[in-house]
């Protein structure tokens, strides 16, 4: 056959960066298109974020009103209000809650195709859900944020790093949420089904990234040991605190530093899960 | 591969809650060479190995125990780097992105093998022409029919450029025109010598039609290993020469070189199993006992043989 021939793809040794970042790049526009592809979905996912961002906005407001000074937790009505709904907007960008995409392909046996390609899986799933968050960013972010600012009166923040502040804590959130959501879904490498863990990681994520209330409003030793202990808050609360600038910026750029060692240390213990997984997988079906 | 195995641990119920481990050998010391540019039919019963043993040599299954490599490649441990080098189809699951157009994917696998764009350009004009692809590029993969999909994932496979090519199942489903299209694709890609290919199938026209090499596994063991003709010299396989007699045959008849099968209730029409390798003298024979009014020389059928070696 003229044109098939067999040559080995010739990597450029002068460019592998250049060529990572454009896989890298590629797989994360892969991930963009393939939400894209579900509008109504979008819509209706969007509406019901709306919702339930205003029952939780009028909670939030009604215990800023019944707090000393009206501050609970350090808090005032305003920077509530901005909480709520970009928390709102941030919930299908980290993803919180039903990603089984590797669960079901790990069950099929159709992980194996993930296998076969020459990118390492945790990679694999990265680029994409990284394009996945950019989806969300531009669709499920906006509605809610755009709600708020309509309706209610948000806190916007006032210095100038904490917008790229914001951004680099929003992308960490993501990759660190992504870590846990591989995590769990690896489990059924071991266990074949995966939904026990999964539903304790929905349960315990609402509650832990600060999505049912601030964090703060616990007691501080509990606060600072979930903080530290868990990668949990890194998902919602620290991406939210630094947007409406709750602490002094040495305390924000410190948070974000936090969340940027629990993404690596995630990431690392995904690429470990995934290769003990590898000498014991069995991949189902014929 | 060298005494290449592979073991499943199964637990098997025994009373009430307990379970009693067993280990199975799915793959049982397979010693095989296959040369760059063979096209090897790998086949046997179901279950009898041949997906273990593609998969442990494109690295998806760790051996229990053995020794394979792959393009001079370790395939476990070097996985990512013999992807870039091996093109694999499983005709039970998809490499595609169920989501994705079909064209869409075949873009992103070009970033993912790395492959300049004039040559993914060229591999993928000449796989839609041959694989008729051009009316489904932008179709989503998840709305493709069986046969659309599965010449996607052919194309897939093959726009990298590899050396080795495994194809598992890969007409499984297919309808007769899909199925040719396949075969006659894979027979152009082999005709040029570059491309090893490994076969697995149920459907022995594709080995016939692709193969000069047959291997056959059962019980995770090699059973044969050699061409389609050693399979049917082994397994006394014999042409069968059909004869339509202007008169009845006479009851008792037999003829040197051949062996009388059957005869039909009106005695005019016999089939012989041939004895000797060429049908001449027989049919000289039967003409000198009746006049022939017509006669056909039947190749022995793969599946026979193969249901006979199995079943053994």
């Amino acid at each position: 056959m003229d044109r098939l021939d067999a040559r080995v793809p010739q990597i450029s040794p002068h460019r592998p960066f250049r060529e990572s970042l454009a896989t890298f790049g590629a797989l994360a526009r892969s991930g963009f298109q393939r939400y894209i592809t579900y509008r109504q979905a979008t819509i209706a996912g969007s509406f019901t974020n709306i919702v339930f961002g205003f029952l939780r906005c009028y909670v939030l407001l009604a215990v800023a009103a019944g707090a000393d000074g009206g501050r609970p937790a350090g808090y005032d009505a305003a920077q509530l209000t901005t909480f709520v709904w970009v928390g709102q907007g941030l919930l299908t960008v980290v993803a919180l809650w039903g990603w089984t995409e590797l669960a079901d392909r790990i069950r099929s046996g159709e992980v194996t195709a993930d296998l076969l390609r020459p990118v390492h899986p945790v990679i694999g799933y990265l680029a994409p859900d990284l394009g996945r968050a950019g989806h969300a960013m531009l669709f499920r972010f906006v509605p809610p944020v755009v709600v708020g600012l309509i309706f209610f009166d948000p806190y916007l923040p006032g210095r100038w790093f904490t917008g790229p502040l914001f951004a680099v804590s929003v992308l960490l959130a993501v990759v660190g949420s992504m870590g846990v959501r591989f995590l769990v879904n690896a489990t059924a490498y071991w266990l074949h089904d995966a939904r026990g863990p999964l539903i304790l990681w929905t349960l315990a994520a609402g509650v832990l990234a600060g999505l049912y209330f601030p964090l703060r409003f616990l007691p501080d030793w509990l606060a600072v040991t979930l903080w530290v202990a868990t990668p949990f808050p890194g998902f919602l609360q620290t991406p939210l605190d630094v947007l409406i600038e709750r602490d002094p910026p040495p305390v924000q750029v410190a948070l974000v530093g936090l969340q940027a060692c629990w993404a690596v240390a995630l990431l690392a213990l995904c690429a470990l899960v995934q290769r003990r997984a590898e000498r014991r997988l069995v991949a189902q079906g014929g | 591969m060298d005494g290449l195995r592979k073991d499943f641990t199964v637990r098997v119920r025994a009373g009430r809650l307990r379970r009693t481990k067993r280990e199975v050998a799915a793959v049982d010391g397979i010693d095989l060479r296959i040369e760059r540019g063979e096209m090897v039919g790998y086949i046997g019963p179901n279950g009898a190995g041949k997906s273990t043993t593609l998969k442990m040599l494109t690295g998806v299954l760790t051996p229990s125990a053995g020794a394979v490599s792959v393009c001079g490649l370790a395939p476990v441990p070097q996985r990512t780097r013999l992807a870039l080098r091996i093109g694999v189809v499983f005709g039970q699951r998809s490499q595609l992105w169920w989501d994705l157009p079909l064209g869409e994917s075949f873009r992103l696998l070009r970033y993912l093998y790395r492959v300049p764009a004039a040559e993914h350009a060229a591999r993928l004009r000449r796989c839609t022409e041959l694989l008729d692809l051009g009316g489904f590029l932008d179709t989503p993969v998840r709305q493709l029919s069986l046969g659309q999909r599965m010449r996607g994932e052919l194309t897939a496979a093959l726009l990298h450029g590899p050396e080795v090519l495994f194809l598992d199942e890969p007409t499984i489903g297919l309808d007769v025109v899909s199925k040719q299209a396949v075969r006659s694709f894979l027979a152009e890609l082999g005709a040029g010598g570059d491309v090893t290919l490994v076969l697995t199938t149920h459907d022995l026209a594709d080995i016939e039609r692709l193969c000069r090499r047959l291997v056959v596994i059962d019980h995770g063991r090699v059973v044969h290993d050699g061409t389609i003709e050693a399979l049917h010299t082994r397994y006394g396989s014999r042409r069968r020469l059909v004869v339509d007699l202007d008169a009845p045959l006479p009851a008792g008849f037999t003829v040197e070189g051949a062996t009388l099968v059957s005869v039909e209730a009106d005695r005019c029409r016999a089939s012989f199993d041939l004895l000797t390798d060429t049908a001449g003298p027989v049919v000289a024979r039967l003409a000198a006992l009746s006049s022939l009014r017509d006669l056909s020389v039947v190749e022995p059928d793969i599946e026979d043989v193969v249901a006979r070696l199995y079943a053994s």
